[in-house]
Formats: C-alpha cells, structure tokens, sequence
C-alpha cells in the first residue's frame, strides 16, 4: 500500500521528523499521548500550587478584619487568578492528564486517533498558561473576577492589561481544550478494541466521552464571548457600551452558557474515577452500570439547560427565573442517581479502604454536601439572599474541591502504579486524605456561616464587630492544613520514587483491578498493548481473572501475571515524534502579546503558526530512518505514506 | 490532519478518523456561528445614531454575492466528483473555479464593508454595527480559511500528489466549504431578507 | 492535511452506495438557484404577514438541500448526521431560549 503519489522519498531538510534522541528532546517532540498525559498532569500540578499559594494569600488577607497583606488592587489580581488557575490551569487539564494517559489504555488502543493534535493540545495549553502569568509582570494580572463580569471587565473599569490576558490567554487554552475534545471524542468512537461496544467501556471512559461531547459544544461560545470582550477592549466594540444601548448582560449569558456546562466538565472526570476505585476496592462490579452511563448522559444535556441560575439576582425576569428554578432542582435528579449508586456498589462489599478509596469516598460525602447546597440555590428567593456572598464560595468549594480535587487525588493514588511502575506510600495517603479532609472541612464549612451572616465575596477586607472575625479565623487555619496535606502528598511523591529507585517494578496488577489498562505491564510499555486484545464483557480484565464455579461461586481461574501482557513485542509501529505541535503553540502567545502591547509582535507569532503547519502538512508520516519508520513488523501492513495537503 | 496510530485495523464506525473528526468539528461550529447570530439579532435595533440596518443594506448587491457563493458548492461537489472519477483535470477546474467563486464573494464582502463604512457605518459606531462586522467577518475569514485548503489542495494535485484515493480530502474540505456555505443561507435570510428596523 | 489511513478501509465501504450523478448536482444546484430567486423576490413584492414564515420554509428547504446532498449525509454514515444535528439542536434551543430572556420577541 505504499505505491503512493508521495513516496517514500527522503524528505528534506526540516521535513525530516526527529529521531528522539533521549532526555528532553523525547519530551519536546513527543507524541505518545502517556508523555503527554504524564506533562499535561506534571504542569497542572503545578498551577494547582500556584493557585493554591494565591490561596493562602487569600487566606491571610482575610484572616483578621482590617488585613493589610494585600492592598485592594493586588487583591482583585489575586483572587481573579486564583479561579482562573484552579479551572483552567488545574482541573481541566488534570482531567486531560487522566484521559490521555487512560483512555486509550482502557478502549484497547495504541495512542489517540490523531497524536500529533495530541502534542499540540497540551503545548497550547502550555503557552496559554504561560501567557495568562505573564500578565503578573508585564502590567498587572487580570483583576474582574474568573467569570469577568462586563462592563466591569471593561476598559474603563479595568484599565491595566490585565483583563487582555484574561481573555485572550483563555482564547488560547480553549484552543487546547476544543482540539483535544475533538481528539478524544473521535479516539473513543473509532479507536476501540475488537468486541468494546460503547456499553462495555469503563464508566471512566464513558464519562470522558461526556465530558469531550460537552467541551465541543460549550468552547465555541466562551470563545464568542471572549472574541466580543476582546474587540470591545482592544478595537472599542459596543457590545458592552451601555451608553450606546448595549446589554451588559449579553457577556453573562454567553459565560454561563459556556459556564454550567464547564462545571460538568469539571466534575465528570472525577466522577469516572472514583467510578473505577469505588468497584475495584468494594470488590463488586459497579451498580447500575446502564444507570450510572446514562445519568452521567442525562447530567451532559440537562447541563445545557441551567445557566441563568447564576444570574437570579441579575434582574432577567420572574418567568426566566421560576424556569430556570425548576431545571436547576431537575438536574439534581441524575447526580443523585451516581451517589446512590456508588453507595449501592460499596453496600455489602468487601471494603478496603486504601488511600485511593478513602479519597473517593470523600468525594461522596463532600460532594453531596456541596450538591445540597448547590440545590439551596435552586429557590431562588433564598438566591438571591445567597448570591455574591461567602455561602456561594462555601459552596462551589464543596462541589470542586471536594468533588474534583478529592476525586483526582483517588485517581493519583489509583494509577500511580500504572504510570510510574511503583506504589505511592498508603500510609502517607492515608494521613494525606485525613488532613485534607479536616482542612478541606476548617476552611469551607465556616464559609456557610459567614456568607449567611452576610459576609460577601470578593471584599479584600472587613471591620471588625460584624462577628466575621471568628469563622475567618478559623478558614484561614483550615487552608493551611490544606496545603500541609498537598506537601504531604509531594512528600509521599518524592519518598516513595526514592524508595522504588532500583526496586523492580510492581506487579501488573496491585490493587486487583477490572478495567483493560491493567492488562499491560506497571509502567505502560510506549506501545501499550503487545497484542489488542478481544473484548467480551465489562470489566473485562476481571472476568480473565474470575470465572464461577458449579455452584455459582465465583473463584480465581487465572492469576493476573498469566492473563497480563509482557510488554516484550518489538516492532510494532507507532507514529514519530514532531517538532511543530510545539513550535506552533509558541507562536500563540507572541500573537497575543502583539494585540496587547505592539502588532509588530503578531508577525514573526504569526510566521511560526503558519509555517509550522505547512511543516505539518508536508512532513512525512515516518521518517525513513526513524526508530519506528520501517515496517518491518508482520502485522503491520496497511500503512499507507498519506499524501500531503 | 494527522495520521492515525493503529492503522491496522479499521476503526469501530467504519468512518475515518478525519472525517469524523470533521462533522464534530462542524457542530462546533454551529454553537459558535448560533453565538455570533444571536449577538447579531439581540443589538439589531441598536444602531444608535449611526445607521440602521435598513437604511444600509444593499440587497440586491448582496444577493447576487449569495447566489456566487451558493453556486460555488455546486463546483465544490464537481470537484469532488470529479476526482472520484478519477478525472483529474476537471477536479483541478472545478477546485479552481470554487476558490474563484469564494473570492468574489470575498471581494464582494471587502466591496461592502468598504461602502458601508463610506456611508457612517464603523466597527464602533454601534452596537449594531460591532456586532454586525464581527458575525460577517467571521463568516468571511471562514470563507478565507476555505480559499487557503482549496489553494492547497490545487496545489498539491498540480504536484501530482492529489488521486482517485486521495478523495477524502476534497470530501473534508468540501464539507468545510458547504457549511460556510449553509451558514451564509442563514444568515443572507436572518440579517439581510427579514425585514430590518431603519432609523 | 493528510487524509488518514484508514480511509482506505472506509472508502470501500461508502464506495458501494451510488453517489448521485453530476447532473443531479446541477439539478439541485438549479433548484436552489430559484428558491433564492424567490427569497430576493419578497425584497420586492409585499406579501404581507407570510414574509417571515415564507423566508423560514425557503430557508431551512435550501439548508437541508445542501447538508443531504452537497454534504452527502443522505448517503454517509448516520453519525455525521448526529452530530450534525445534535450541534444545531442545541445551538437553536438554547439561543432561542437565550433571545427569549432577552425579551427578543416583543421587542420585535
């Protein structure tokens, strides 16, 4: 099959891919979606203490009435940040580690459908996040709140350069997120093992699929609404000049529009991982696994049809509230189903409460608390008492932090060993959950209190004698066991790869896991699977490992070292490296720090993107000399050299 | 747009990846060009004291630049189908000729933009006027886009790069140009033929 | 742009459902080429309070012209046509309903 228009000629030049060569350079021009996932999951982590240090700042400011650790201005910078980054900086691309490293490993495949977008989703991501902090040196870091309110995102009332960065640095990541949705969604349709119909795919994956479905959908209005404010700010637009009979809220429809869809996208990851730990450490196969799809499905759609209310207090009408009111407490419906059946999995199991279980169980309980309150806000009468004050805070940080971030904590635990080949200390995890958890409840339960005493959100400071004092206090200290735990976690990190160093491997299967991904050897060989397996059943890993006897009992047939892959193939044929999904996404900042400071810049941003898609285009599938070029594997025959364009 | 990773096997839907990857792509598109219409419609009244929409409008110039830009996909499937045949001659004419048709309406659009500007109308003179150049022009740089894989593709198959089994390609980028092109039917009904406010 | 390779397992798949002719393409073309005609038509020629239901019908009739037959999706898989549909759904629900809390309608 490769007597094609473009042989296999030796290419010229830049044209030619790059061999690798070891140490950063195969990280530079990687395309094999476990580095990628490993880099997406290594920079998250790092924004998620870079959001967390903004935190603490927060944190101190507001921990006796009068603070004077951050003045007004730094405040607004800091808190604006601190949502940005935690978002968009950790949680959406901790969720992309997760499913790049997992989802091909659970569907059966050998990388996602296209690994060169791969690269260029995470690098784009890079450069967004990059150019988003840069605004801390070059002018001042956005200052109008996450969700950016207009006019107050608005040239007049935010003068500096931060609310530039704001919309065009999150113009760049939703690139990253919108291409890598379009990967994955395509990967999980088209890229499946032999015999893995759609409903005998891991909750997790399906969850992913969700999530992929919603980023596709929901990207292209933030990117309108951040298009609009980026006109009005940079070429003097009206969408917003109320003077000129413009509606300001315009820019909160189209960011909640965009915005209660991204809460689903926040938390379905999370609720696919801790749907893989809950089963695994219950020793039972989940409960309603139909119900479980579905309602992730249900949470997708109806998740479309909430967004105004977090504008009740915006004055769009008793109609458009008593609507919005209902579908709000509706959506409930579908999340309830996942809890109780989560609780239905762990009912009369066999429970080993690791570190990973501990984390998941968390998000339950942790979740159902913030999910309460998230309903509370469904009555709009009380909303709009509830609106813009610390109770919102109190509760948001139920659903995110002890939703998500307990539940990608479950999932560090949980595939620790799949990616790193040794085990994270348990007993370091488990005091890791134990403070987080008592931090987690010191620092945002007593923002319930606070907000119903009226405190509201956003103020860098308050008098004393409004009874504030207490309850902030008490926060204050609370997000400090906070991050102790994130340093017990990185200590634990640290101690356990020390201890691994010269250790063999872990076993293919420590925690006696159901899902495909166990199936190759701790760490992952680069080309995952020796031999693509052939799906039967859900939780097919498992039933290779289980059967049942005459009486029903279900007894051991196969040890997971038999029915484990090695990892020993050679040959098999994987795509080569790129440089230009890194040099592409450098060009992206230089153009948007052109629209900020002086259009000059926009040329050689602009040269970079341009040509290194036609690079793209033009280089070869294979270099001929490459380390993976030739096809000198039996089964691999149907490659054909894609002609260019 | 890239290559796939297991090649050795086809994929679960039958489709290929870039293709699929495409119509995703494209009801993507349909939320943010629904974005941008609807900016369109909420500040169609809002003109100000520059010019309104019916005052502006010129319909008859626009609808003969609609019926260009419909034509061109009735090229766009020559094109296609012609390469399917394995006519390579009239795949290159055809392709020509819809880059061409895409750049009249281009020079039509710049043709516009440049009147109405002459006539008082400017990006900021209203919340009209913002959101009207903002959804026309993202048509047009869509439009622009399409010209830019058409020029590609031409030039690849004058390379001698572009066969019978290459046809996929000009599928994807035909399905591209047919959705600018649906969008335009859209928005030629909504913003220009539904009778618009004048001041 | 490199088409993928899996497009030759696919070809032949999609290779046996007859794709329509070139001058069924002209005949469509033809017909849309008149629809339009008419929709300019109602520029001209008052016909009242149909206009707007009017323009709507000879809309969606040119829309759906081009995405079944110039987009193939009568002829390709009924994925393409999901999604397809499934972005204009939602994005029709919810600017819809988006105009409507705006207070779009009677404002006119």
């Amino acid at each position: 099959m490769t007597d094609t228009a473009v042989e296999t000629t030796r290419p010229i030049g830049v044209y030619t891919r790059p061999k690798g060569g070891g140490g950063w350079r195969d990280w530079v021009t990687t395309v094999d979606h476990k580095k990628i996932g490993i880099l997406y999951g290594a920079t998250a982590l790092v924004f998620f203490v870079v959001g967390g240090c903004e935190a603490l700042l927060i944190r101190l400011q507001l921990a006796t009435p009068n603070g004077t650790i951050l003045g007004a201005d730094t405040y607004n910078q800091v808190f604006t940040m601190h949502g940005v980054t935690m978002i968009f900086l950790a949680a959406m691309p901790l969720a992309a580690a997760f499913g790049n490293y997992l989802i091909p490993l659970q569907i059966g495949a050998r990388d996602v459908a296209f690994p060169r977008l791969n690269a260029l989703s995470f690098w784009v991501f890079l450069a967004g996040a990059i150019f988003l902090n840069l605004s801390w040196v070059l002018g001042g870091a956005p200052d109008g709140g996450w969700f950016g309110y207009a006019p107050n995102s608005g040239i007049i009332y935010s003068p500096s350069v931060g609310m530039d960065f704001y919309a065009i640095g999150l113009q760049i990541t939703g690139i990253a997120s919108l291409v890598s949705a379009i990967n994955l969604t395509v990967t999980i349709l088209n890229m499946r093992a032999p015999g893995m119909t759609l409903f005998k795919m891991p909750v997790f994956t399906w969850m992913m699929l969700v999530v992929q479905l919603l980023l596709v959908f929901a990207m292209p209005v933030i990117a309108v609404a951040l298009f609009l404010l980026i006109f009005s700010r940079q070429f003097g637009a009206n969408f917003f000049n109320t003077e000129m009979g413009a509606d300001p809220l315009l820019w909160q429809h189209l960011f909640w529009i965009f915005g209660h869809p991204e809460v689903y996208i926040l938390i379905l990851p999370s609720f696919g991982i801790i749907s893989e730990v809950i089963p695994t450490f219950s020793r039972k196969p989940i409960f309603g696994y139909e119900f479980m799809v579905f309602s992730g499905i249900a949470i997708g759609f109806m998740g479309w049809g909430v967004w105004a209310h977090h504008m009740f207090a915006s004055g769009i009408g008793p109609l458009s509230v008593a609507a919005f009111s209902l579908s709000t407490m509706f959506i409930a419906v579908p999340t309830g189903v996942k809890i109780l059946n989560w609780l239905a999995t762990m009912w009369g199991g066999k429970i080993k409460f690791t570190a990973a279980m501990l984390f998941a169980v968390g998000v339950i309980s942790m979740f159902t608390i913030g999910g309460l309150s998230g309903v509370t806000h469904a009555m709009s009468p009380a909303d709009t008492q509830q609106t813009d004050t610390y109770y919102v805070v109190a509760h948001f940080h139920y659903v995110i932090f002890g939703g998500i971030i307990f539940g990608l904590f479950s999932g560090f635990y949980f595939w620790w060993p799949k990616v790193f080949g040794h085990m994270l200390s348990e007993k370091l995890g488990k005091i890791n959950f134990w403070v987080m958890l008592v931090g987690f409840n010191m620092t945002f339960g007593p923002m319930h209190t606070l907000g119903l005493q009226g405190m509201s959100r956003r103020i860098d400071t308050y008098s004393p004698g409004f009874g504030f004092e207490l309850w902030n206090m008490v926060a204050s200290i609370g997000s400090f066991i906070i991050a102790t735990s994130v340093l017990i976690f990185v200590i634990n990190v640290i101690v356990s790869a020390v201890k691994a160093k010269g250790q063999p491997h872990c076993g293919p299967d420590p925690w006696d896991a159901r899902s495909l991904e166990w199936m190759t050897p701790n760490p992952t060989p680069e080309h995952n699977f020796d031999e693509v397996p052939v799906v039967e059943s859900l939780d097919e890993f498992w039933h290779r490992k289980y059967g049942t006897d005459e009486e029903g009992r279900i007894v051991r047939v196969a040890t997971a070292e038999e029915v484990c892959q090695d990892g020993s193939a050679t040959g098999v044929h994987l795509p080569s490296p790129s440089y230009w999904p890194l040099v592409f996404s450098a060009g992206l900042p230089l153009v948007g720090l052109g629209l900020i400071f002086s259009l000059w810049l926009t040329i050689p941003g602009g040269i970079m993107m341009v040509g290194s898609l036609f690079a793209w285009v033009f280089e070869p599938v294979d270099d001929p000399d490459g380390p993976h070029g030739h096809h000198d594997d039996s089964e691999e025959t149907a490659t054909e050299e894609a002609p260019v364009v | 747009m890239s290559e796939a990773a297991t090649t050795e096997h086809p994929t679960n839907t039958g489709i290929s990846h870039n293709k699929l990857a495409m119509w995703v792509f494209l009801g993507s598109e349909c939320l943010l060009f629904g974005a941008l219409i609807s900016t369109y419609l909420l500040y169609r009244n809002e003109f100000h004291t520059g010019p309104a929409p019916g005052d502006i409008f010129d319909i008859p110039f626009t609808s003969v630049s609609s019926f260009v830009l419909l034509m061109s996909s009735l090229t766009m499937v020559l094109a296609l189908s012609a390469l399917k045949r394995g006519d390579i001659r009239n795949n290159r004419l055809w392709l020509l000729t819809t880059a061409l048709l895409g750049a009249l309406f281009i020079g039509g659009q710049v043709y516009e933009f440049t009147s109405f500007v002459r006539e008082g109308l400017g990006f900021t003179t209203s919340p009209f006027s913002s959101a009207f150049f903002t959804l026309t022009g993202f048509h047009g740089i869509h439009v622009s886009l399409g010209i830019v894989m058409l020029m590609s593709l031409l030039i690849s198959s004058l390379r001698g790069n572009l066969k019978e089994k290459n046809s996929e390609t000009v599928e994807i980028v035909g399905l591209y140009w047919h959705f600018v092109d649906v969008v335009w039917i859209f928005i030629f009904t909504v913003i220009y033929l539904v009778p618009n406010p004048t001041s | 742009m490199n088409t993928s390779e899996t497009a030759v397992t696919t070809e032949a798949a999609h290779d046996d459902h007859d794709h329509p002719s070139d001058a069924k393409y002209i005949q469509i073309a033809l017909l849309l080429g008149i629809i339009t005609a008419a929709e300019v038509a109602t520029y001209f020629v008052d016909i009242g309070v149909a206009l707007i239901p009017v323009l709507m019908i000879m809309m969606v009739v040119k829309f759906f012209y081009v995405a079944s037959w110039f987009m193939h999706l009568r002829f390709d898989s009924p994925l393409f046509t999901k999604f397809f549909v499934a972005g204009l759904i939602l994005a029709t629900t919810v600017y819809l309903v988006f105009l409507t809390v705006f207070e779009f309608w009677s404002k006119g």
